[in-house]
């Protein structure tokens, strides 16, 4: 088995739907830290079958908790000091995601007015469902 | 400041209370002539539509404000690249209130995030066109007596027509509404108007191929043109089109008091053999999207008569 060492101060998000942790990396702006990342890619998984991991050395600060819980509130965010876990965040669907994801209607205003916020909002909790706040277009989380 | 963005940024509650001004001001035109004396109002087209944007005029006019605008966007600094939320910012150092029409979804919507002037959605691409749902509104209200315990046939284009979603996610708001859905199967209400309003909210509806076979339980016909262009191949247009066209043979069918309504312009949906049936409302509905639109008016520029 694959062995990658633990962090004595950072985070790790736990039960990411594999295949899906590289993107999570690019959302998250991880690419631009200038610290440790480790991305583990299908690993074992008693409650998922196979999951990814994606371990970060830097303070949780760094990390938008919003976008992430957009991303899939159901990772699980372990936030690690001196070598033990301290904490298990709980991931919210945000009410409202901005820039993070954009609308793909062509009819859209914002298709034509570049400079305007790409604004999100959760209208269906249940489903999961966040619509464009301007034309109303459905955009489905990944789950 | 309260803009109209979509029908639905009015409760039940002030929906009663505008449609109860719109029917003040049919009774009593001449109280409310000089309601807006002094006040302007801006007609903001980026696309042509002579009926809403003569109707926002009729009603400004009628009030005895004025009226200034543009009425295509190649007439507007939209051509020069100016972005809405600058063009707005502009108009509310002109005008006291404005109706935005703009081929963009969302674009009104933009306007009022930056606007000092209440900002009215005239229709916003297949979006939302509030105002027309209204009228829609106002014509049954006033012709009916009331808004619940009505069954509703809608007719025609129902999965691109949005006067028609617009007015089912209206009219789901009051007790006693069922709706008898009638269109090809190729036109039939998208699926999350069946399952997210619809069956979500409990609604009685069935959906009919002919309009036959719906004519006699109906107390209101909402009737949308059908599109050549939207059906796959010709045959099936061919075969199908008759069912809707609306003809003396089937409004014999229809009660003694059904009412038939159309956002208009009509083409050859409705023959105009039976524009003299005291059923065919629908130039009075015309008359109706006056009316709504100066309660309109009156109520965003919070002017009491």
């Amino acid at each position: 088995m694959l062995n990658i060492s633990g962090i004595s101060e950072g985070f790790v998000l736990d039960h990411i739907q594999a295949g899906t942790s590289l993107k999570i990396y690019h959302d998250l702006n991880l690419d631009k830290l200038d610290c440790t990342v480790a991305i583990i890619k299908n690993a074992k998984s008693n409650k998922m079958g196979k999951k990814d991991i994606i371990k970060v050395e830097c303070s949780i600060d760094a990390l938008d908790l919003d976008i992430l819980g957009f991303i899939d509130h159901n990772i699980t965010v372990n936030i690690i000091k001196g070598d033990k876990i301290v904490e298990k965040r709980k991931l919210h669907l945000p009410k409202q995601v901005k820039n993070v994801i954009r609308c793909k209607n062509p009819r859209c205003i914002t298709s034509i007015e570049q400079e305007l916020d790409q604004i999100f909002i959760l209208t269906d909790k249940e489903h999961e469902i966040y619509r464009c706040k301007y034309c109303e277009e459905k955009y489905r989380t990944l789950k | 400041m309260r803009h109209l963005m979509s029908p639905m940024d009015f409760s039940t509650e002030e929906l009663d209370q505008l449609l109860n001004l719109a029917n003040d001001i049919e009774k009593n035109p001449s109280k409310y002539a000089h309601a807006c004396a002094g006040k302007k109002l801006a007609t903001c087209f980026y696309e042509p539509s002579t009926r809403t944007r003569l109707s926002f005029e009729a009603a400004m006019l009628n009030l005895g404000g004025s009226v200034l605008g543009f009425s295509s966007a190649d007439s507007s600094s939209a051509s020069k690249g100016e972005s809405v939320s600058d063009t707005i910012r502009v108009i509310s150092c002109y005008a006291d209130i404005c109706a935005m029409r703009h081929p963009k979804e969302g674009a009104p919507l933009v306007a009022s995030l930056h606007s000092r002037i209440p900002v009215i959605n005239a229709g916003d691409g297949g979006h939302q066109h509030p105002t027309q749902t209204l009228t829609d509104l106002l014509t049954v209200h006033s012709l009916k007596g009331r808004l619940s315990d009505l069954t509703i046939g809608l007719c025609g284009d129902l999965k691109f027509g949005r006067t028609v979603h617009s007015l089912i996610n209206a009219l789901i708001r009051y007790p006693g509404i069922r709706f008898v859905l009638i269109s090809p199967e190729e036109l039939k209400v998208p699926s999350y108007i069946r399952e997210e309003v619809l069956e979500k909210n409990q609604i009685p509806y069935e959906e009919i191929i002919r309009l036959e076979d719906a004519m006699e339980k109906l107390d209101i016909l909402y009737t949308t043109r059908v599109q050549r262009e939207r059906f796959f191949n010709e045959e099936d247009y061919v075969r199908m089109k008759d069912f809707y066209i609306l003809d003396k043979a089937k409004m014999e069918l229809a009660p003694k008091d059904m009412l038939v309504l159309h956002p208009l312009p009509r083409v050859n949906e409705i023959s105009v053999e039976i524009d003299d049936d005291p059923r065919a409302v629908y130039f009075k509905q015309a008359q109706y999207g006056v009316y709504v639109r100066m309660a309109l008016i009156l109520t965003l520029l919070e002017i009491e008569v």
